[in-house]
């Protein structure tokens, strides 16, 4: 250990733990970097990410204007959970998380059917399904906003033409957040149908022949074939668009700003609002909140949904 | 293997750019020359409107003509409150331009003006300001802020033509106010313009009301500001209850909820819509999209229930220097801002938008040429029924307010429930602003 004085602690620590390894570890998964290599890394994950969350931590339970920071231990807590808005808030965060994910589940798995199946122009049809998830949210926000616009908006103008009743989408309090909703799965089930396709696309054909020989009928097949041999698709279709659901913020900010009134009005939207402001104490409470309800929710769920996994 | 290795690199050189980056951002914060005024100094316009921009760049261009050795760079932020983010993050990070425009009263002592900003006291144009303006910009004795724009007054702005033709006269009371709007609906017009697509003019029956509330009860905003009045009580209840009445008696335009404030202005202006609760500085907007119209256009203040009506009145915009601009670049700032108020700075404020109420410096006229309906707002002065808007004799206001408005204003609420919710959504701020008699 002669170059002991000359390199950085952490390379130290780091020969340290191998020392009593066999050698052969080393060459295997192991970095083949000196520890200094990482010293920016870590700097820059110290700086930009642990501080700011561990800070976030403290903030929370100040009052908080920039300037000054007042202790002020669960106010903010106590607040926050007091606020009638927050209640509304949480509430559509679920409807909506939940509703958009097992609408992109259904939709994405008969959508993914379709197009692994023997269909005219199946390339072309892919591409268009999934188009929309390229698009910048923000973008897809303000093109439903005019589409659907109550009074001059291309919707409620066919829907006029054939003589159909015109509802007020996103101006109208009973359906501005199912309107909402509705876009977010326009925008997502492109990702859910890719998922799903590579999944069913990943069955054995062998199964279907076999099933097909023992004089299974199309329905008995999708039923004990194609659904549970998908099942890693659905977890990871069911994960990615329920975090996606909890924090959606971007669509609902575009087309409503939570209006009218509160009725739309998200968690992750609240926050944004306590954040404008000023209350940049009671925000980041909302934040920690945030975090724990998220964390609450999903971890157990991504347990569950991997264990079955891998009982499969 | 290779991508780990491809990885790890890729990140190792973005470290390493990050750092150089951070530390040359380190070494150009301080430039300040220490003797005479500075070369270059920035300035901040109060939105990115056709207006804000235009108004910014040419007190920039004219005062570049009087001082040609300082050079004034112009920066846009966003209005509303996306831009009050923006000036206390470059307030608290030492990042603020050396001149920024921002509103004055409540806004102006949320920024902690002591702590951030460089006092004006003693520059030769503060012995011309109102005495109502020069409360608005300062703390104690200590003043901050020089006027920008004019004052304007919130009420109800209406078309005179369409008053004409169906031979109503301007209203004093609720009742009135009611009975022509029912008259005007029967004539097929719209008789007030709700524009829920923007948010923010939800409020104006709230916040215009205010004169009334305050001559009714001239200590309200005192006890409202000690956590002793409320708006769930008569009279500051009545703005939410017009909010409410307007909607539930079916005299607003059939798209209130998406229609826009620029777009109602276009229907005020044909005569298409009769009155629009409003503050009188959009006129600024009217006169671009209608320009031979601006003059069909009056003013009355928002009716209450047994007449007697007052103009409830908003004073001029700010103009301030924060405390990190020193030396050489302080006194070319201070020169911006005596420029801005000298009879050359007023002349481009007033080619850039139409003045909508009265200058509060004496410094600054008002154009002959000016919309009519300042002289409508000028009656209210000259009668002495105007009173200052809440939000400059308090520095408690809830942001939320607007949404709380197109709840009542919609039907989603009553006037009661809307009333106490904003309430308590004023709790939040006041608490946050430390104030004694509400922890």
């Amino acid at each position: 250990m002669t170059t002991m004085d000359s390199v950085a602690p952490a390379v130290a620590a780091a020969e340290v733990l191998d020392r009593g390894r066999p050698p052969r570890k080393r060459s295997g998964m192991r970095t083949v970097y000196p520890g200094w290599f990482f010293i920016p890394a870590i700097a820059l994950y110290v700086v930009f990410f642990a501080v700011p969350t561990f800070a976030s931590f403290y903030f929370a339970f100040t009052r908080w204007d920039f300037f000054t920071a007042t202790w002020i231990g669960f106010d903010n807590f106590v607040q926050f959970f007091q606020d009638p808005q927050l209640l509304n808030g949480f509430i559509h965060t679920f409807e909506y998380g939940f509703a958009t994910s097992a609408a992109k589940v259904f939709l994405g798995f008969i959508i993914a059917l379709l197009l692994t199946g023997p269909i005219f122009a199946r390339g072309y049809l892919r591409v268009i399904i999934f188009f929309p998830v390229l698009l910048s949210t923000i973008g897809v926000g303000i093109l439903w906003k005019s589409l659907l616009d109550p009074f001059h908006g291309v919707v409620n103008s066919v829907l006029g033409l054939l003589h159909l009743p015109q509802p007020g989408w996103f101006t109208d309090p009973s359906t501005a957040l199912a309107t909402i909703m509705g876009v977010d799965v326009w925008k997502g089930v492109g990702i859910a149908t890719l998922i799903f396709m590579a999944g069913i696309v990943a069955i054995p054909t062998e199964y279907f022949e076999a099933a097909k020989v023992d004089g299974a009928s199309s329905w008995k097949i999708l039923r004990t074939i194609t659904i549970p041999l998908t099942r890693p698709a659905t977890a990871t279709v069911i994960i990615l668009s329920l975090i996606g659901g909890l924090r959606s913020f971007d669509l609902v900010q575009a087309i409503t700003n939570g209006g009218p009134g509160f009725t739309s009005e998200v968690i992750t939207s609240v926050i944004y609002k306590e954040y404008q402001a000023g209350y940049f104490g009671l925000s980041t409470a909302g934040n920690v909140v945030l975090f724990v309800v998220v964390t609450a929710i999903m971890v157990p769920l991504t347990t569950y949904l991997n264990r079955r996994t891998v009982e499969l | 293997m290779f991508f780990r290795r491809t990885a790890s690199r890729a990140l190792a050189v973005l470290a390493v750019t990050s750092l150089a980056g951070l530390a040359l951002a380190g070494c150009s914060a301080s430039t300040n020359s220490s003797s005479g005024d500075a070369k270059e100094i920035t300035f901040l316009a109060g939105g990115n409107d056709p207006i804000s921009i235009k108004t910014a760049n040419g007190i920039a261009d004219g005062f570049m003509k009087k001082y040609p050795k300082i050079h004034v760079k112009v920066d846009t932020r966003p209005a509303g409150t996306d831009g009050d983010n923006i000036i206390k993050t470059k307030l608290s990070t030492g990042t603020m331009n050396d001149v920024f425009f921002y509103n004055s009263g409540s806004l102006f002592q949320a920024l902690h003006p002591e702590r951030t900003m460089q006092p004006l006291t003693d520059e030769a144009w503060a012995s011309t300001l109102t005495k109502d303006f020069r409360q608005t910009v300062s703390v104690g004795n200590v003043l901050y802020g020089a006027p920008f724009g004019s004052t304007f007054d919130g009420g109800v702005m209406y078309n005179k033509k369409v008053y004409a033709k169906l031979g109503l006269k301007v209203p004093d009371s609720w009742a009135d106010f009611i009975s022509n709007s029912q008259k005007i609906k029967a004539a097929g017009i719209t008789p007030v313009l709700g524009t829920y697509g923007d948010t923010w003019t939800a409020q104006l029956f709230v916040l215009a009301d205010f004169a009334n509330v305050s001559a009714q009860d001239p200590k309200w905003a005192a006890n409202y500001t000690a956590n002793k009045a409320k708006y769930v009580n008569p009279p500051a209840l009545a703005g939410f209850k017009d909010t409410a009445e307007v909607h539930s008696l079916g005299l607003m335009n059939a798209d209130y909820a998406s229609l826009t404030n620029v777009n109602a202005l276009k229907l005020l202006a044909t005569g298409e819509a009769a009155q629009y609760p409003m503050i009188t500085v959009v006129i600024g907007n009217l006169a671009q999209s209608n320009p031979d119209q601006v003059n069909d256009i009056g003013y009355f203040a928002n009716p209450t229930e047994k007449g007697n009506s007052h103009a409830t009145v908003w004073e001029a915009g700010g103009a301030y220097i924060p405390k990190t601009t020193t030396g050489g670049k302080l006194s070319a700032a201070k020169k911006l801002i005596a420029y801005l108020n000298s009879p050359a700075g007023c002349d481009i404020q007033n080619a850039a938008a139409a003045p909508a109420g009265p200058y509060a410096t004496t410094n600054c006229k008002v154009p002959s040429n000016a919309p009519a309906l300042i002289a409508d707002e000028q009656k209210y002065q000259d009668a002495g029924k105007t009173g200052l808007a809440l939000e400059f004799i308090s520095p408690v206001k809830g942001p939320n307010l607007s949404q709380i408005t197109v709840q009542v204003g919609s039907g989603i609420s009553t006037a009661e429930e809307g009333a106490a919710l904003y309430d308590q959504d004023v709790k939040k701020q006041a608490q946050q602003l430390n104030l004694p008699g509400w922890n």
